[in-house]
């Protein structure tokens, strides 16, 4: 899932003040479940919202909704709605629904209420760990699913560098050296040879470095 | 300046029956602060973030959540849960430029009577030293109508059943 935070309330409280009415509008999907932008966090930041305009001796009003996705069109449409009723929208979803109420809401007014940090998983409760950059180019068949673009800190493609110590990264002795973590997968799982594989000079366009990316498929267009 | 602080407690069904036990004129008597409403749920674990939040919408002053000992909470984790979410709040406060100390979590023994007035009276003192709440609306609290308390009924065994 994408993993994003709450922006400090400071920020968003500033970006609003200009508004008396505020939608504030979550999402049901990854903010959701890594307890960002989901109804709860809605209910909060609305709260929050409220205070901090009353600190400084305004009135704000505001409407909480929170919508099953904003990346897709027929979501943001049904944001029509509340016409009428708002002078600015603060998602809380991640940087995608912003960008999709930006481009599918000329006029409206939208700023973002989490920072969006990476895609990931959930560790344990509360916690949080990168785990595919999105790089469009998955190496995961050879390095025993343990991706080293996402994490190592050099994304390495062709083994550890020297600063790996003990299994440990020298970043950070709490991050795992992951090509010590492929090499013992590969070794236990008897795919130990796929480390021999001298993986070619990387083509990063597909990883962003060619632009804005994107996906065509063309089973599925109409 | 003087005044009396709205302070709002939130303290689980085992933390606070003997405060409870005592009825509104006992803990007058006792020593709990004028403005002091006790808000008593099954369990600090029920409390959410959004509902210590309304409490300062509402014209709190200051908020002040009791719950059982971390280690030895009757339902496990729900007072390790409540601390998290005051924190949750202590955080949000301090990034809104206000006192993050206006909210506060104690632990006690369940059934400790005069440990449940004192925390009232701690938070009592605090937030009469820092003034009533920024994010008091003064046109509307000052039409508020008395806050619900909870009823304080006199169980038919006196005192906190120990473990």
């Amino acid at each position: 899932m994408i993993i994003a935070e709450r922006k400090p309330v400071d920020e968003i409280v500033e970006m609003v003040a200009d508004a008396k009415r505020v939608l504030v509008l979550g999402c049901r999907g990854c903010v959701s479940v890594c307890s960002a932008g989901g109804e709860r966090e809605v209910e909060i930041l609305a709260s929050l919202l409220r205070l901090g305009a009353r600190k400084e001796g305004r009135t704000l009003e505001t409407i909480e909704a929170t919508m099953v996705r904003q990346c897709d069109r027929e979501y943001i449409e049904a944001i029509d709605q509340w016409a009428g009723r708002y002078d600015a929208i603060v998602s809380m979803a991640c940087g995608v629904g912003v960008n999709f109420i930006a481009n599918l809401r000329p006029d409206d007014i939208v700023y973002p209420g989490v920072n969006t940090g990476c895609m990931g998983g959930s560790a344990e409760q509360g916690v949080w760990t990168e785990q595919c950059a999105g790089c469009g180019n998955c190496v995961l068949h050879l390095t025993g699913g343990l991706c080293p673009v996402a994490r190592c800190a050099k994304s390495l493609m062709n083994g550890p560098c020297g600063g790996s110590q003990n299994g440990e990264c020298e970043i950070n002795k709490d991050v795992p050296c992951i090509w010590q973590s492929i090499h013992d997968r590969l070794t236990r799982t008897g795919r130990r040879a796929d480390m021999d594989r001298v993986a070619p000079i990387r083509d990063w366009s597909s990883a962003g470095h060619g632009g804005p990316r994107k996906v065509v498929r063309d089973d599925l267009t109409v | 300046m003087s005044f009396t602080p709205d302070i709002q407690i939130f303290c689980c069904h085992y933390t606070s029956q003997q405060a409870i036990a005592e009825g509104a004129a006992g803990l007058k008597e006792d020593g709990l602060p004028a403005g002091v409403a006790i808000n008593r749920l099954p369990c600090s674990g029920k409390l959410r973030v959004s509902t210590l939040l309304k409490a300062f919408e509402d014209g709190a002053d200051g908020v002040c959540v009791v719950g059982c000992p971390a280690d030895k909470c009757h339902n496990v984790s729900g007072s390790r849960r409540a601390a998290h979410r005051v924190l949750a709040v202590k955080k949000a406060l301090a990034e809104l430029g206000v006192e993050e100390e206006r909210i506060e979590m104690f632990h006690l023994e369940r059934g400790f009577h005069p440990e449940f007035i004192d925390a009232a009276v701690t938070m009592n003192e605090r937030v009469m030293g820092f003034g009533p709440s920024p994010f008091r609306d003064e046109e509307k609290t000052a039409i508020k109508t008395p806050k619900k308390k909870v009823a304080v009924k006199k169980p038919a065994r006196k005192g906190g059943k120990k473990k």
